[in-house]
């Protein structure tokens, strides 16, 4: 496969992970802001900072308001971040690489970015917001549908699936860190209804709000949380269930190439320290420290894959 | 104002009566309620929305991506009317691949008086650096579009050889599917001849071109060279390579590896054998053409004449499908083949000859008037369609550069009813049948790309300039 498509692909749903967390992330913020108005401001400026997009946001606007912050994040096209900008650099990459990408996934994401574009055409009202954060969500989940149900498993899909979770690593672990402290113990309000919503909105913004009730059987303290994002297996969004799947997903191109190239070693490396880590040990070294290591790392395993597998030359 | 004109209307001999062709169809659509046949016209734009069958206007920034007007009552021919069509064309495209050979080697037809020197010599198409080069199988067009016009029960004209990189055939093929999506019963009680085929056909075709240099083991490595998403034919780029099973590539994946001409993938460089190229000759190698081309592979040429790739179609084709070189197509047909020519030409006054020029400047309102290089229907003048305001400015630039003009007559060109608002309206229409051609065969894909004028009266059917598109069905025997 071209090196160019192998590129594309990887892009492509790097951008539609994207575009799917960036409509969580709103979502949580827009429900802390609903029950807790008299610090909305605050929250909707945490969402901005995980997001990554304080300074783009402070350039355009001086004071945080939810509307100015919803249009930023969701239909702003001088923010390249945006979710109707992603969905549409998405879209691109996607008619790029239109041959390696079955008829379905193909017409699956220009549906999702035709649709995108019409919900996104006029400023989103605030009651009209969940509804448009729901169709943000169902459209992804087309997508990724059409990719599941029809895509040989050869390197096309390798790639499309590294891109996913390299993605969705890396922003599990931008939420964790912007909100670390939150979940520090030292914090003095700590068991207080403040972290609850805090720690509530961490979970929502992974969407995994509901799953943690059912793993956790009523242990909420900030290391369960933490250990949940971070460590447990069985959680789609988690650091370790990521790796897991980038473990395998390297090691089926090496087989399938006859090659090992440098990227195995890494991401071996990764998933070996996810599962031998303990959460306190963790917590012991700096939860901070562990996840701005752990993006650097994220971030080197991807350039390592661009250069592997010749996406650029 | 000229004598009212009549039209031959390939679907009505009058209000009541329909030609053989049709009656099926207009049998089914009698029995049809005409606002749900619209509905379903509505339902095919979503469906080429969703596909993505777009092309890209240059210089408009939002809605950048339009969609070519789908008309959803078919053209129809009968299987004896595509005889007459496929026997024509095929004479015709053998007589360009033998011109082709023979102008870039002796040039015995210039020799031999039958084409004045200075056509060919002062001719920008005239590619001098395909001068004693020849391309794998003696292939020159490998793909060929050959624009006909109908004026009568059984008259055709040929308009233009495109036989460069013509363009369209994802229409052809998505109409079809479009149709057989809105209107499956309708094929049931019809028979159509098949043009699904055309993509494996197309590979075939292709891969029996490939050059000395292939590995041999009779699976030649086919890519697409497309300049771009941004190129308003991106879509028939892709749809193409995917329905191929071809590596669609640009020149920047692109390499010269020892000696071939190779594509970066995953695993490294890989040869290419055949080379489906649709950018332009300028921009294919800027070591030998336009030196400021970013589209192409520098050194590809060279790669070329030595018989380490082909390339479709061969470099320097456009002297066969040039303007100029247009009126002498019958004297080419009867020099190469010994027949005379099966279906005509348009009659054409050369401009650069002053008493042409003289009798097309007097007869301007009644002409139709194109430039040598144009293309698109852009630069023409359509006399009868034109106001005196247009028609004067037009004379001062034909009196300027003559040499710069053909004219021909305006032909009555033939109708189709399309559906309106108003029910089923004759408009203006014409076909483009695509031809493969490889060293064992000439193929004719049944059907084409029927284009039509939507506007009423309107004889120009470029979809730059407010045409759409038919499904072409062609009638088993």
């Amino acid at each position: 496969m071209l090196g160019k498509n192998a590129g594309g692909l990887f892009w492509m749903f790097r951008y539609l992970e994207r575009s799917e967390n960036m409509a969580r992330l709103i979502n949580a913020g827009f429900r802390m802001a609903l029950t807790r108005s008299s610090l909305a401001s605050d929250e909707w400026a945490s969402v901005l900072k995980t997001a990554g997009h304080e300074a783009a946001y402070f350039e355009r606007y001086e004071t945080v308001e939810a509307a100015k912050v919803i249009d930023f994040l969701l239909r702003d096209k001088s923010n390249a971040m945006s979710v109707l900008c992603v969905t549409e650099t998405a879209r691109n990459n996607a008619r790029m690489v239109r041959t390696a990408l079955t008829q379905e996934v193909w017409e699956a994401t220009n549906e999702c970015w035709i649709t995108l574009k019409s919900v996104l055409t006029r400023p989103v009202r605030e009651k009209d917001l969940p509804n448009v954060l729901g169709i943000v969500r169902q459209q992804s989940a087309l997508v990724r549908g059409a990719l599941h149900g029809t895509m040989l498993r050869n390197d096309t899909y390798q790639f499309a699936r590294m891109g996913t979770f390299v993605e969705r690593a890396d922003n599990t672990a931008r939420i964790l860190d912007v909100k670390y402290y939150v979940l520090l113990p030292s914090v003095s309000h700590v068991g207080t209804s403040l972290d609850n919503v805090q720690w509530e909105t961490i979970l929502r913004s992974v969407s995994a709000l509901r799953a943690f009730g059912w793993v956790s059987e009523g242990d909420i303290g900030p290391k369960a949380i933490a250990n949940f994002l971070i460590l447990d297996r069985r959680l789609p969004r988690s650091l370790a269930f990521c790796y897991e799947q980038l473990l395998m997903l390297t090691q089926r191109l090496v087989d399938e190439y006859g090659e090992e190239m440098p990227s195995l070693a890494m991401v071996k490396a990764q998933n070996h320290r996810l599962s031998a880590s303990k959460i306190d040990d963790i917590f012991d070294t700096g939860l901070h420290e562990f996840l701005q290591g752990f993006l650097r790392e994220n971030n080197a395993y991807a350039v390592q894959i661009e250069r592997d597998y010749r996406f650029y030359g | 104002m000229s004598n009212p004109v009549t039209f031959f209307n390939e679907m009505q001999i009058d209000e009541e009566h329909v030609r053989e062709p049709y009656q099926s169809y207009s049998q089914w659509l009698s029995g049809e309620n005409l606002s749900d046949v619209r509905k379903k016209a509505a339902e095919a734009e979503t469906f080429f929305r969703r596909t993505g069958i777009t092309f890209n206007v240059y210089g408009s920034d939002e809605a950048d991506e339009r969609l070519i007007p789908f008309d959803v009552v078919p053209r129809i021919l009968a299987a004896h009317e595509w005889r007459i069509l496929t026997r024509g064309i095929e004479q015709r495209v053998r007589a360009i691949n033998a011109f082709l050979h023979d102008i870039y080697h002796r040039q015995e037809i210039v020799r031999a008086g039958r084409i004045p020197v200075e056509l060919i010599a002062t001719n920008d198409a005239f590619t001098p650096q395909m001068i004693g080069v020849s391309p794998p199988g003696d292939v020159y067009t490998h793909i060929v579009g050959t624009d006909i016009v109908r004026t009568g029960e059984n008259e055709f004209y040929v308009l233009e050889d495109n036989a460069r990189t013509p363009s369209g055939v994802s229409y052809m093929l998505e109409n079809r599917e479009t149709m057989l999506q809105m209107f499956p019963e309708l094929f049931t009680k019809v028979k159509i001849q098949n043009v699904s085929r055309y993509p494996q056909l197309l590979r075939r075709s292709l891969a029996a071109t490939a050059p000395p240099a292939a590995s041999g083991n009779g699976h030649p490595v086919v890519a697409i060279l497309t300049p771009g998403i941004h190129n308003s034919a991106y879509y028939e780029h892709s749809f193409l390579a995917d329905q191929m099973g071809a590596d669609l590539v640009e020149g920047h994946d692109l390499k010269l590896v020892d000696g071939r001409i190779a594509m970066r993938t995953t695993r490294g460089f890989t040869p290419i054998d055949v080379l489906y190229r649709r950018v332009d000759d300028d921009y294919l190698d800027p070591l030998t053409f336009r030196p400021d081309s970013m589209l192409g592979v520098p050194g590809i040429m060279d790669v070329y004449r030595a018989g380490g790739i082909t390339l479709a179609n061969a470099p320097g084709t456009g002297i066969a499908d040039d303007k100029a070189i247009y009126s002498y197509i019958p004297d080419i047909v009867e020099f190469y083949t010994g027949e005379k020519a099966l279906l005509n030409n348009v009659p054409t006054w050369r401009c650069s000859q002053p008493d042409s020029l003289a009798y097309v400047l007097e007869n301007l309102a009644e002409l139709v008037v194109k430039e040598v290089h144009g293309s698109g229907g852009y630069g023409m003048l359509v006399g009868p369609a034109a106001s005196k305001k247009e028609i004067a400015a037009f004379r001062e630039k034909l009196k300027a550069k003559p040499g710069n003009y053909i004219a021909q007559p305006t032909l009555a060109l033939s109708t189709v009813p399309i559906l309106t608002r108003a029910g089923l309206a004759p408009r203006h229409v014409d076909l483009r049948p695509f031809v493969l051609v490889s060293p064992r065969a000439i193929e004719i894909t049944p059907g084409g790309l029927t284009r039509v004028a939507l506007r009423k009266g309107s004889l120009v059917v470029n979809s730059s300039q407010g045409g759409g598109t038919k499904d072409t069905w062609v009638l088993e025997e």
